[in-house]
């Protein structure tokens, strides 16, 4: 029996299987920022050891900083010590840091591919759960908490059961202004919300392999969204030629051995999933979520289902659901008064999320009752929305860009949607809060965001503008 | 917060609410802390309290008829976010045991790193045991961690569960991960001269 691609990276990095038990997993590459992190190094503090490999772990902060002003001082003084306190721990540790207002920073599931530092073949891991986004270069790469940051630290290594795996196969082609992000989420409305725990999945099938290394990004992205621990997919000529010349990406001779190793990461004709999916790209249309989590979604044209009445807990957390973003059972979205739109995360926070923003916004005009705030997902990509000239475009319509970070997708620093505002977002929660205390969200891919924003209303098709 | 585990006979807080993700456990706006001490005060924070900071009387939580230091959940307990700060805020809210028929994997993982134990039980346990402390707010389950059983003291119905047999022995002495991970340091180092 043949291998998957996923069991041919995990057992390559098995330093021990613990008998009956986990395996002690060798990680590559660890992605490190400010908010889960202090902890694990005041552990290392008090166990008086140092980073077993430093040069492994890169440190950049995303998720607590502001979007405007970043060259001054963060105002928030608990914010500003959580964000020194990174950089005093990569400095004491001996750990590579990207500041705020170095190029190099920005959101770090965005910066890791862009950077060359994200590799097929490799093990990645990060105190957060979208770890996952690395996957599509066909690595494996999953969210852990910060009792195993601090693991990693110390040895390089976590304990890990080894998941499941599943595929999902996306047979044919997505139609015209259907994204990544409506795939994504039109899988995860099918797997729902918990259906993927405890696997680990491989995208495939045409629809997958026609993406772009971004949209395979977005995919992988979401894949903790239903549960799953990561989602990857096997690295292709898109990869390789996606990687090839980026910063950190091998070179000359390297770069030869690496690329032979990588065209081996594929699972065999004959490996066999713990579990198979497989659905119709031409079946999905651009998609919306209407409840307080990624699963609750539908297509735009659509209405909100009837609550599942053969399970009463079901049935009472959907009307709660529904309940906080106050749409009833039957109703249809297509025409509903959106307040903010937000563009960014490491979902959406591509070149190519601006690019197909700027494409339907272009000569047109922002509507007068949305705010919208467009942040770019690093400097790097920020730079080049410039160079391509899509800010001016943005302008032009009444847009403006923010400066890099996580901002609006968990609302931990001020960007947050007051209380009660709806707000259409391409970001990927839309538990409730999440975007601010009392915030209603409803997902969406770049597309459905940018008509939202010319429009002031959820759009029934992308057509009709 | 590494204390050992043995049998533990407790009352529940019953929350019957399924899909609960961390952002509600700990919203977003509490994670600015950098030590792991006082996030229980923030458990819950917005189904616990107002926006003014008073106490929404009907959240479990909240209800002086539910003690114990056991929490019980709806299925796909834990989605979303990795935060190990909502294994803390569970942890410092003061409770040792949370039963769900259903668990996010990080999450799950979190809390076995931080010495609170999850339990697995049948939809149909659970449910029994939400009909129960419906019934009796008091009723007591016993989980029996060296022998992986979970009692409903007042049914009788008892269950096993599957905790992998490493992290038995880390919850039942008070071991950590990563004084294991430095006694294997040669190991580490031997797979990393073997892929050179």
């Amino acid at each position: 029996m043949g291998s998957t691609l996923f069991d041919k990276i995990w057992s390559a990095h098995v330093v021990n299987h613990i008998p009956d038990g986990p395996d002690q997993l060798y990680i590559d590459r660890h992605y490190c920022h400010e908010v889960t992190s202090p902890q694990a190094f005041a552990g290392l503090r008090s166990r008086g050891i140092g980073v077993f490999r430093p040069g492994r772990t890169v440190c950049s902060p995303d998720h607590n900083i502001p979007t405007l002003n970043q060259e001054r001082p963060i105002a928030d003084p608990v914010s500003r010590n959580q964000v020194e306190t990174l950089e005093r721990n990569a400095r004491d540790f001996g750990l590579e840091y990207y500041g705020l207002c170095d190029p190099r920073n920005g959101i770090i599931h965005v910066i890791g591919p862009e950077s060359g530092l994200t590799l097929p073949g490799q093990t990645i891991v990060c105190g957060d759960s979208h770890t996952s986004t690395h996957g599509a270069l066909g690595s494996v790469a999953f969210g852990i908490g910060t009792s195993e940051v601090e693991m990693v630290l110390a040895s390089q290594c976590i304990i890990q059961p080894r998941p499941k795996t599943m595929r999902i196969t996306v047979k044919g082609h997505l139609r015209p202004g259907v994204t990544a992000k409506d795939l994504a989420l039109y899988i995860i409305t099918r797997m729902t919300t918990g259906g993927a725990t405890g696997y680990f999945v491989e995208y495939a099938g045409e629809a997958v392999e026609n993406l772009s290394m971004e949209g395979r990004l977005t995919l992988c992205n979401l894949s903790i969204e239903m549960g799953a621990r990561g989602g990857l997919v096997a690295p292709d000529e898109t990869t390789f030629e996606y990687v090839k010349g980026r910063r950190a990406a091998p070179v000359g001779e390297e770069w030869d051995k690496a690329l032979a190793y990588w065209k081996t990461l594929k699972s065999d004709d004959d490996a066999v999933f713990d579990k198979e999916e497989s659905l119709d790209a031409a079946d999905i249309e651009p998609r919306i979520t209407f409840g307080t989590n990624p699963g609750m979604g539908m297509g735009i044209s659509e209405c909100i289902p009837a609550a599942p009445e053969h399970n009463p807990i079901e049935a009472q957390s959907y009307r709660k659901a529904l309940e906080y973003m106050g749409f009833r059972e039957g109703e249809k979205l297509a025409g509903k008064k959106v307040d903010y739109v937000f563009l960014g995360s490491c979902t959406n926070g591509r070149v190519e999320d601006f690019r197909a923003f700027a494409s339907v916004v272009k000569g047109k005009k922002k509507h007068p009752d949305i705010t919208a705030w467009l942040v770019p997902g690093s400097h790097a990509v920020e730079k080049q929305i410039r160079d391509e000239g899509i800010d001016k475009v943005l302008e032009e319509a009444g847009f403006e860009l923010r400066q890099p970070g996580c901002s609006a997708c968990l609302a931990m620093n001020d960007d947050k949607i007051p209380a009660g505002k709806l707000a259409v977002s391409t970001s990927n929660r839309n538990f409730e809060g999440r975007q601010g205390p009392g915030a209603r969200t409803v997902l969406a891919g770049p597309l459905v965001a940018a008509s939202v924003a010319i429009n002031g209303v959820i759009p029934e098709t992308l057509d009709a503008q | 917060m590494k204390e050992k585990f043995d049998i533990i006979e407790s009352s529940c807080i019953p929350l019957p609410t399924e899909n609960v993700d961390t952002d509600q456990i700990i919203p977003a706006r509490f994670l600015k802390a950098t030590s792991r001490e006082g996030f229980g005060d923030n458990l819950f924070r917005d189904w616990r309290f107002t926006p003014d900071g008073s106490k929404i009387d009907s959240f479990p939580l909240n209800d002086p008829k539910y003690s114990g230091c056991v929490l019980v959940a709806g299925k796909n307990f834990g989605c979303g976010s990795s935060r190990e700060h909502a294994a803390w805020a569970i942890h410092d809210y003061g409770f040792r045991v949370v039963i769900s028929s259903f668990f996010a994997d990080i999450h799950k993982q979190n809390e076995l790193n931080c010495f609170v134990l999850p339990v697995t039980v049948s939809e149909t346990f659970l449910q029994e045991l939400f009909a129960t402390v419906a019934g009796n707010p008091q009723a007591k389950v016993r989980i029996d961690l060296p022998n992986q059983t979970v009692t409903n003291l007042t049914s009788g119905r008892v269950e096993k569960f599957d905790i992998n047999p490493y992290k038995k022995q880390c919850l039942l002495e008070g071991l950590d991960d990563v004084e294991y991970l430095l006694s294997k340091k040669s190991d580490i180092e031997k797979f990393e001269e073997s892929r050179k």
